[in-house]
């Protein structure tokens, strides 16, 4: 099953490449495995610049778009399943896997809409992330997994799914707003060789190709996100890192305040949107 | 033997200091109220067909991911962020387009265009490209003899 998955991946990306300057089709509707998600709402009051928010989805050509739409052929799905298998392992000091607290990962349906948020007991804004290695060395006496590497990204993602369809709602005010105000000001803040800032591409060029890029506004409904470009899932601030560098400029440190506070405003910008979590990007 | 020594070093010297001096640093570049430059950067004239490249290049001026012109328009990807260049030659003078590619926020307020020569006052710039320009000053000049090419 999985090898024919893959020889479809392969398939598509030599066919896919040549296409991927070709246009988008961008009235089309997001349904999968039968369930409607929304890839275009009204911005949330809080955006100053943007009327209607859209997911990355309908900015990618069609058949990038199809294989969001079909969980067998969606190979973030391959990951998912990685996460299934490690959300069942037995690990640390105390014999315990996240199904033994958990049982099945649909406990944590609709957390992903709210994330990052707030974490009262460590003070701090917390990403998923730091909820998974919260459990791992506190309640399992395991080895934190590293931010941006395939284990983590799997769990995200298998928690993300639990998720799916429904609507992103990140809480800004309260103790947050600190945090929410400087990831704005960070998207907003022109950086490295090339000068720009995240609202340069995604805010005032959406919907406009950048050499073979067609560029959306940056949303991150769907993360971790499965692209095509390097074959594997990609985590928020795996992306945010990319982007910087792009532009190069010295990325913030992955898993640091300034790309929590970054996710979180950036996330913000989603709320309305479904979440999408495993979604397909090129 | 003594006297071709003296001779030889003088010699390097010479060129040397030519070299070094003929180019204008990036700090040094004057411009005028509207960013336009109207000296060269190098006193050398510039070469179209390497500009050409250069306009192309993704590690060099990677124009072509934000416009492109009709004469490159089989060039499979190209961007759409700024103008088309067709023309060009005929909107600006050679000192404007210039003033452009050494700093285009100065002809264009809050452009996402880049600044190509230019090497200070960024913010967070990568170690590998601290204190350096995009592009080199003959690279600028050669880039902007492709532009004067683009006429209707
Ligand atoms: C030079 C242009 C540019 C800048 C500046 C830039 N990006 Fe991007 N970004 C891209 C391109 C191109 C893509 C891939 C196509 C797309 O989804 O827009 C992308 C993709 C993304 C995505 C993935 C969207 C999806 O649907 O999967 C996110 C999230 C993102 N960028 C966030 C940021 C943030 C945050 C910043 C600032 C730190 C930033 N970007 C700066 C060009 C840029
Ligand atoms: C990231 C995008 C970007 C890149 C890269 C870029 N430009 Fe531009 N350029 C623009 C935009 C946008 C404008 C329009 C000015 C404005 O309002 O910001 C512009 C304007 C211009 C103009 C004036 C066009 C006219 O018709 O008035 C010229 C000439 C130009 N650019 C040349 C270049 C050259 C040559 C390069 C590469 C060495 C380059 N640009 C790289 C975005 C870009």
């Amino acid at each position: 099953m999985i090898f024919a998955k893959k020889i479809f991946i392969t398939l598509f990306m030599i066919f896919g490449l040549n296409l991927s300057n070709a246009s988008a089709d961008e009235s089309a509707e997001l349904v999968v495995e039968g369930q409607p998600i929304l890839t275009r709402t009204k911005a949330p009051s809080h955006m100053e610049n943007i009327d209607e928010v859209r997911s990355g989805w309908t900015f990618r050509i069609k058949e990038t778009q199809a294989l969001q739409m079909d969980d067998f052929e969606n190979p973030g799905m391959i990951f998912v399943d990685k996460g299934i298998d490690l959300w069942n392992k037995v690990e640390g000091s105390k014999n315990k896997s996240c199904a033994s607290c958990h049982g099945d990962a649909s406990e944590f349906k609709g957390l992903r809409t709210v994330m990052p948020k707030w974490n009262a007991s460590a003070g701090a804004l917390w990403s998923m992330e730091d909820h998974v290695n919260n459990c791992r060395t506190e309640q399992m006496g395991a080895e934190p997994l590293k931010w941006g590497k395939a284990p983590m990204d799997s769990i995200v993602a298998l928690i993300g799914l639990q998720s799916r369809g429904m609507t992103m709602s990140v809480k800004i005010d309260g103790e947050v707003q600190p945090m929410w105000e400087l990831g704005k000001e960070l998207f907003y803040t022109r950086v490295g060789q090339l000068d720009m800032s995240c609202a340069n591409c995604h805010e005032d060029n959406y919907g406009v190709m950048i050499r073979a890029d067609h560029l959306s506004q940056g949303q991150i409904n769907g993360f971790p996100t499965y692209r095509l470009k390097n074959a594997k899932l990609n985590s928020i601030h795996a992306r945010f890192k990319g982007c910087m560098k792009n532009i190069r400029a010295t990325p913030y440190k992955v898993g640091g305040d300034e790309f929590r506070a970054l996710e979180l405003y950036v996330a913000s910008r989603g709320n309305g949107l479904s979440a999408e979590t495993p979604s397909v990007r090129n | 033997m003594n006297k071709l020594k003296f001779l030889f070093s003088f010699l390097l010297i010479f060129f040397y200091s030519g070299a070094s001096f003929s180019e204008v640093a990036p700090s040094d570049v004057v411009a005028d109220e509207y960013g336009a430059v109207t000296a060269s950067l190098t006193g050398v004239a510039g070469d179209p067909a390497n500009g050409r490249k250069v306009f192309m290049n993704r590690k060099q001026g990677n124009c072509l991911a934000c416009h492109v012109n009709s004469e490159m328009s089989k060039q499979t990807f190209h961007g759409a962020v700024g103008p088309v260049l067709d023309g060009v030659a005929d909107r600006w003078t050679a000192a404007e387009l210039r003033g452009m590619l050494v700093n285009s926020k100065k002809v264009f307020e809050g452009t996402i265009m880049p600044a190509f020569y230019k090497d200070s006052g960024y913010n967070r710039t990568l170690k590998k490209f601290v204190g350096k320009t995009i592009l080199k000053a003959q690279q600028v000049e050669d880039v902007l003899a492709y532009l004067q090419t683009l006429k209707e």
